[in-house]
């Protein structure tokens, strides 16, 4: 054995698009310790509570992060709706599920691009891009917007999607399915791919438990725990929904469960479109929040299980709001998987991870 | 053999349409929804504020004593709640963006005085 040695990995790292820092601990080319340090892009949002009211609030829950804004918004606004005890029409439940499963699949097609591009796979990196770029339009079309969609208000969403665009957001979507499915098929055959990932960084079931890991991280280790099949809003509705699992807890598998789980969403948006109820959007929501009333909500992100907390104080600001996001939930999972791996490995085990800093620091 | 079936798709993209546009030669045209900048009817608003008070941002700024309306278009985050906040439906969404600038400025609009009766209405 040689020589302990340091190395500091992040903030800036080619490998990293976003800013973590790691004190890699290793001894020859074995990565025997890590420690993860956060707080370079801490923004102060849950502090800006006080100066927003409840509905101004949400434009700044969607900027948390670009990729989840979506959901952060929807969210958020589930808390609110919930600390003022307010009914959403079924159908704006509907559509949010829809724009929420629409972001999950960009938010995959994103960060399988990023992985490959990790895989020196370049041009696979391109096509994953190129089809996020189709959801980017579907957003863009809906919602005027295409990373900040500022489509969900207090009391139900802002805009319709008509049958006109659904059909064309369907065949979209089916357009991209078999595109999708050859990179799929390369990205879990291809055994330049297999011998990066298979049996690297793997995590077992009860370490997954221990460490409270959640989102396709812990499925990956076959944990199932996914808030989406608590049926809350219009996944109640689903005919049947089913988390994919994996028992492996390596590389490999986490990559198959995200890559699974773009086509389980195209699923639920296609039995959503053809359940869709007709009726209003939104209620109007009048008032503020009680002094001293609660809510709390979770909420599946692309990333995993994300915690919302709601305070009112009897005034049109909240009293407090708190996120824990998904990422924050995985890094002790991220620093024991990263434990006893080659150093080359550990950019393929942080990236299958796919830690969203943003989201962790707020 | 993943890679050559990836090849297959990366070779075929060689006869297809290019997904890139050649900007700025050619540029997308934008979608009828798009949140590009607010415009204010003024002739029909009536300084009332409303929009002011909702705008996250601080972006809107509405004088009564002066009778004008001024946004800064560098402040808007494009979030529409005072479009549907303004009791006159006077403002909008015009789809094209607001061009990039070197300098930050104010967009500011003289309101008009409204006939009584519109002004009641
Ligand atoms: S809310 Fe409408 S009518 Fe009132 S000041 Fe703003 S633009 Fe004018
Ligand atoms: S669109 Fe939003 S940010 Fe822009 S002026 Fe209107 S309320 Fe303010």
């Amino acid at each position: 054995m040689g020589k302990a040695t340091v190395i500091p990995f992040g903030p800036q790292h080619p490998v990293l698009p976003e800013p973590l820092h790691l004190d890699l601990v290793v001894e020859d080319e074995t990565v025997v310790d890590c420690m993860p340090q956060i707080g370079f892009v801490h923004r102060g949002l849950e502090k800006l509570v006080e100066t927003r009211d409840y509905n101004q609030f949400i434009y700044i829950a969607e900027r948390i992060c670009g990729i989840c804004a979506m959901g952060h918004s929807l969210g958020y606004a589930e808390t609110v709706e919930e600390l003022m005890g307010v009914e959403v029409p079924k159908r704006a439940e509907y559509l949010r599920v829809i724009w929420h499963e629409l972001s999950r699949i960009h938010s995959h097609l994103l960060w399988l691009g990023l992985a490959a591009d990790a895989f020196g796979f370049e041009s696979m990196f391109m096509h994953c891009w190129r089809l996020r770029e189709r959801i980017l339009d579907i957003f863009e079309k809906t919602t005027g917007g295409r990373v900040i969609l500022s489509v969900v208000k207090v009391g139900g969403v802002a805009r319709d999607i008509d049958a006109g665009q659904m059909s064309e957001i369907l065949a979209t979507l089916e357009g991209i399915k078999s595109d999708y499915g050859a990179l799929m098929r390369t990205l879990l055959t291809d055994s330049s791919i297999k011998n990066r990932t298979v049996g690297v960084g793997a995590i077992g079931y009860d370490d997954a438990v221990a460490l409270s890991m959640v989102g396709p991280f812990a499925r990956a280790s076959a944990v199932n725990y996914d808030v989406r099949s608590f049926g809350r809003g219009a996944y109640g509705d689903l005919a049947d929904f089913q988390p994919i699992l994996d028992n492996q807890g390596d590389c490999y598998a986490r990559v198959k469960v995200r890559c699974l789980e773009v086509l389980q969403s195209i699923d639920i948006i296609a039995e959503l479109a053809a359940k869709m109820p007709a009726g209003d959007i939104a209620v109007p929501v009048k008032g503020s929040p009680a002094d001293g009333a609660q809510a709390s909500n979770v909420l599946e992100q692309p990333r995993g299980e994300c915690y919302y907390y709601a305070r009112g104080n009897g005034t049109k600001h909240l009293d407090r709001m708190r996120m824990r996001t998904p990422t924050s939930q995985n890094l002790a999972g991220m620093a024991t998987a990263l434990k006893g791996c080659d150093l080359a490995d550990v950019n393929m085990i942080i990236l299958t991870i796919d830690p969203c800093i943003s989201c962790t620091e707020r | 053999m993943g890679s050559f079936r990836l090849g297959g798709m990366t070779l075929g993209s060689l006869f297809k349409k290019p997904e890139t546009l050649l900007y700025p030669l050619e540029e997308k045209p934008a979608p009828a929804g798009l949140k590009g900048h607010i415009v204010n009817d003024v002739d029909r608003c009536i300084l009332c504020g409303i929009c002011a008070r909702v705008c996250p941002a601080g972006a809107l700024a509405v004088d009564k004593k002066a009778r004008t309306w001024a946004i800064d278009p560098f402040r808007c985050v494009q979030c529409a709640s005072c479009v549907a906040a303004c009791p006159k439906d006077c403002l909008s969404m015009d789809p094209s963006a607001t061009p990039v600038a070197a300098k930050r400025f104010e967009v500011v609009r003289e309101v008009p005085e409204q006939p009584k009766e519109a002004a009641a209405a």
